[in-house]
């Protein structure tokens, strides 16, 4: 017989994690399928990592209002969970009185939504607000509340605080069929496995659209919008107190320098409709546009401190707006699509939002009595004082082994990351810094594999770098030459 | 926290970091190697190729083995080695520095010493550096972290391989790669001359007939997961020449793509990098700007023979001798470099004793001629029956050469190379 759940969340992106952990308060059996060897590896892993300020939509749009709602939770969020966020602000840096006037809308939206403490600035107060900013700046806009996240570490965080209180997580289960029987839905996975649930959520990111087709809701396309990232080293000259904005055109908040949590500086993102979902390569012309969109920001942007670029895949519907609803043609199944930016921001709203959407239809939420809120945090060689170091080393000497030494990650770090289940190269990487410094993993990669075969008894070949066939050595001196695998 | 008093530390226990701390030890100053991994011998450790030692040791070493020459040699001495150890800081106090290292055994340890030696090597450039486009998939290495995975753990990176970029390691990485069993594709290198030694070409490439693609860049990488392939694209005068894009299958794709001095700690600490060679801006006694701290070996500047790392890092060791005795040699006065030189190093001389200086050149050239001048005044010209820029020059000026010739403030040293 297969399991049987009261909830399946499909998809173990940001919105996927945050409803399971919102759920995971109440007297409810839940799991989350996930396709990837893990948790955030889809749209939540590539992406601005900006909390939102709630300025660049108007009330109108469902995604404005939970942006707002989204932005207010991450204090105690971050207070619960302890993944690096911080309220540096928003800048948004006007160069001509045209574009004085799309930010003036920009500050009608902000103060009809409610954004806290939003004000517009002439150039001086520009200039105050951000020193690097470009001298030919006219004005512009502030937003003080918006903010910056390292995004995978919130959703790692969210799940790991699920799973905390009884939230199952199944990866590597890539959904194929749906089909509900006598109010129950059997789910079954493309490996084979089969589970059984009463509600389904559909996050499945990029691929809602897939899921929905696959259970016999509603039809509809998800329109992928590309975006391109550029990441420069921690010590370059770029790094910006504030997020910087352009002002932004009609279908795109524009190309930005961000100041990510963790002292590196973002350019980008490029946004480009494209027709394949996998497309994630790079181009050379939107390598210069970034660059030249960036330096016009902020002149002292240069191409010489990169270390690493991405893509990312925006999930659009048309018109532009979150799908969050009851399906109107399949029984507790729950539409979740269209969560392009601010999907991040808005991401514990959109958790709420769908709880109560689940209860305005029928599910009854008991809460549960011994519901913990908080996860343990696993302190950071690179945060800690000296003293405290000595302290960490003593208590547990693998704090005295540095794998990653570009962010300075010890052996420590890299085993509480793989017992909480992340333990592929980039499972790795995103819950501990490790491999995303200047040298990429150059030095550390071989001392991971290591620590990672030794943690978990499984052999050089078996690692990867985000499963499926992305293996890293598969073959042992002498291999090739007796033939023994091609 | 642990404190410590010794006169010396060196950061890093490779080649240059053992060199500079057997000079010092030998004239009985107290010193003290800390290195980061848990044997000595830096990156020497994963080059069991030989071609090592033959100007130090007339011999041909491997890579351990010259390693282990001077490991034996600091064993003999009265040197503290603590190995596991990594250096954060340097907090300059003026008279004396305060170095703060931690190692799971010691904890966080404090350090206090006279003076500091830099010796932390280099690391490689990756493929962020050099912005290639195309999909992120696995598959993509440095030569140095395939060369560790080979020689060290066993393993093979993969089946079909290219390399881009034509750095020493590649080339022995290609070599490497096919006695294994791997297929080596291509070397792919944009500048239109090798950027390894020659006969690393010769003994690397030519003998396995592997093809070398001088002035062309892989301007692509495909694979979901694991890389495919890529597409390779000639520069025709510098300039991308997209129809003649070819594209070859791979699993593999190595980058060697040269090497950056390890820096971090000396910038923390106040030292000036010079944009030129990526290491520390040094004087004629090798000391950097904060005074106390030097510098020698891969740090300084990227060196491709481990015999003039020795070299240059026995004579840091006795310019901090002399430091650490009142004697350090007076007066500094400019190095510049002069035609088709990239880098020179140091960046000052002295008047009173004998100047050693490394340089590279910009050019590929036959027969050229060495000329030094000073002040616009032919001091040296020599012969060079070949330069490239992969091949480091060293040039010595006898002091007396330099005495009585008026030197002022605003002297200026210039080293060019005429073609
Ligand atoms: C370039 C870019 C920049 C952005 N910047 C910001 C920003 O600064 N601030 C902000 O608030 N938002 C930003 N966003 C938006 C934000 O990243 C997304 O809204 C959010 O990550 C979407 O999360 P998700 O959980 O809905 O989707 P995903 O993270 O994609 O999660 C969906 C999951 O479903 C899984 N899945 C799919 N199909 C199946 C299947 N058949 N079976 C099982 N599992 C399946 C996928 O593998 C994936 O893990 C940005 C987006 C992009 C692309
Ligand atoms: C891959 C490669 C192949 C080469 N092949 C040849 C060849 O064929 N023939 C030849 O003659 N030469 C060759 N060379 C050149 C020569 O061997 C090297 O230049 C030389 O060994 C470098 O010595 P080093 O001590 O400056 O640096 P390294 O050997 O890199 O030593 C630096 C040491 O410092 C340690 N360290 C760094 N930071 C810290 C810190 N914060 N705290 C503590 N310890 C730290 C590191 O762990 C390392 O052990 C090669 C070089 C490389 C990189």
């Amino acid at each position: 017989m297969p399991e049987t759940y009261d909830v399946t969340v499909i998809g173990a992106g940001v919105t996927g994690a945050a409803i399971a952990r919102k759920l995971s308060s109440y007297k409810l059996k839940t799991v989350v399928v996930e396709k990837e060897c893990d948790v955030s590896f889809g749209v939540s892993k590539a992406n601005s990592g900006i909390i939102h300020g709630g300025f660049h939509h108007d009330f109108s749009a469902l995604k404005s209002r939970l942006e707002i709602r989204g932005n207010i939770l991450f204090d105690q969020l971050k207070e619960e969970l302890h993944f690096p966020f911080k309220r540096c602000g928003i800048v948004v840096a006007a160069f001509s009185s045209d574009e004085m006037r799309t930010v003036e809308k920009l500050y009608e939206n902000g103060i009809q939504n409610g954004a806290v403490g939003i004000e517009l600035c002439n150039h001086d107060r520009m200039l105050y607000l951000e020193p690097k900013l470009n001298k030919d700046v006219v004005g512009g806009l502030f937003a003080p509340g918006g903010g910056i996240v390292e995004p995978y570490r919130l959703v790692f965080s969210l799940m790991e605080s699920a799973k905390k209180n009884g939230v199952e997580l199944l990866t590597k289960f890539k959904v194929k069929s749906g089909t509900l029987k006598n109010d129950l839905y059997t789910i079954e996975a493309e490996d084979g496995r089969n589970i059984q649930s009463r509600w389904v959520i559909n996050a499945a990111g990029l691929y809602c659209d897939e899921i929905s087709c696959i259970f016999g809701a509603e039809e509809y396309t998800i329109n992928v919008r590309k975006g391109e990232e550029f990441l420069l080293d921690k010590n370059a000259t770029a790094y910006t107190s504030r997020v910087v904005f352009p002002v932004p055109s009609k279908d795109s908040k524009g190309m930005l320098v961000i100041p990510t949590v963790e002292g590196t500086t973002m350019v980008g993102p490029t946004a480009t409709i494209i027709d394949n979902k996998e497309d994630y390569s790079t181009t050379k012309e939107n390598f210069k546009k970034i660059f030249s969109s960036a330096r016009r920001l902020v002149p002292v942007v240069s191409e010489r401190d990169i270390t690493t670029s991405f893509t990312g895949m925006r999930p659009t519907l048309e018109g532009d707006d979150f799908y969050i609803e009851m399906s109107k043609k399949k029984d507790r199944f729950i539409q979740v699509a269209g969560i392009q930016s601010p999907g991040l921001t808005a991401s514990p709203a959109i958790a709420e939002y769908v709880k109560d959407i689940m209860k305005r239809n029928g599910l009854e939420l008991i809460e549960k009595p011994d519901y913990d809120p908080n996860i343990d945090k696993v302190p950071r060689f690179r945060n800690s004082s000296k003293e405290e170091i000595d302290k960490l080393i003593e208590e547990n000497p693998a704090y005295g082994e540095i794998i990653c030494r570009c962010e300075n990650i010890t052996e420590a770090e890299i085993i509480a990351s793989i017992r909480e289940g992340h333990d592929s190269l980039d499972g790795i990487k995103f819950y501990t810094r490790a491999r995303m410094g200047r040298c990429q993993g150059g030095f550390c990669t071989y001392k991971i594999m290591k620590i990672v075969c030794r943690e978990t008894g499984c052999s050089m070949n078996d690692i990867t770098k985000r499963g499926g066939e992305s293996w890293i050595v598969n073959k042992k001196i002498g291999d090739f030459t007796t033939g023994s695998k091609s | 926290m642990k404190k410590i008093e010794r006169e010396v530390l060196i950061i890093g226990g490779g080649s240059a970091g053992m060199a500079a701390a057997a000079e010092i030890a030998e004239k009985g100053h107290s010193v003290v190697i800390v290195e980061r991994e848990s044997t000595m011998g830096g990156i020497l450790n994963q080059c069991i190729h030989n071609g090592f030692g033959l100007h130090r040791f007339k011999e041909e070493l491997t890579g351990p083995e010259y390693a282990e020459r001077y490991v034996n040699i600091i064993n003999e001495l009265p040197i503290d080695q603590y190995t596991g150890m990594t250096v954060t800081e340097i907090d300059d106090q003026k008279d004396f520095k305060l170095v703060y290292a931690f190692s799971s055994h010691e904890g966080m340890v404090e350090f206090k010493v006279k003076a500091v030696v830099l010796a932390m090597g280099c690391r490689e450039r990756n493929r962020g550096n050099i912005g290639t486009p195309g999909s992120r998939p696995s598959g993509v290495f440095t030569a140095g972290l395939a060369q560790r995975l080979v020689n060290i753990d066993g393993l093979i990176p993969g089946k079909k391989c290219v390399i881009v970029g034509s750095g020493d390691i590649g080339l022995i990485m290609a070599r490497r790669l096919s006695w294994v069993g791997a297929d080596v594709q291509a070397v792919v290198e944009i500048q239109p001359y090798p950027a390894g030694l020659t006969r690393n070409i010769v003994q690397c490439l030519n003998d396995f007939n592997i093809p070398l693609h001088l002035s062309h860049i892989v301007s692509k990488i495909y694979g979901k997961d694991r890389v495919e392939g890529v597409d390779i694209t000639p520069l025709i005068d510098g300039i991308e020449a997209p129809v003649q894009t070819f594209h070859i299958d791979c699993d593999t794709l190595l980058l060697s793509v040269g090497l950056v001095p390890d820096n971090e700690v000396s910038k923390k600490a106040g030292v000036i990098i010079s944009n030129q060679t990526s290491g520390p801006a040094v004087d004629g006694n090798l000391m950097t700007n904060v005074e106390g701290i030097f510098a020698c070996g891969n740090v300084l500047h990227v060196h491709d023979l481990v015999d003039f790392v020795t070299e240059e890092s026995i004579r840091c060791g006795s310019y901090v001798n002399s430091y650490l005795e009142g004697k350090t040699k007076g007066s500094q006065y400019s190095v510049m470099a002069g035609a088709n030189v990239r880098y020179i190093t140091p960046n000052k001389f002295t008047s009173d004793s004998d100047n050693k200086f490394y340089l590279r050149s910009m050019i590929v050239k036959n027969q050229a001629e060495l000329v030094v001048s000073l002040d616009g005044r032919e001091i040296i010209r020599k012969k060079q029956k070949h330069v490239q820029p992969s091949e480091m020059i060293s040039c010595e000026i006898k002091a007396d050469l330099l005495k009585s010739t008026g030197l002022n403030e605003k002297s200026r040293l210039e080293i060019g190379l005429k073609s």
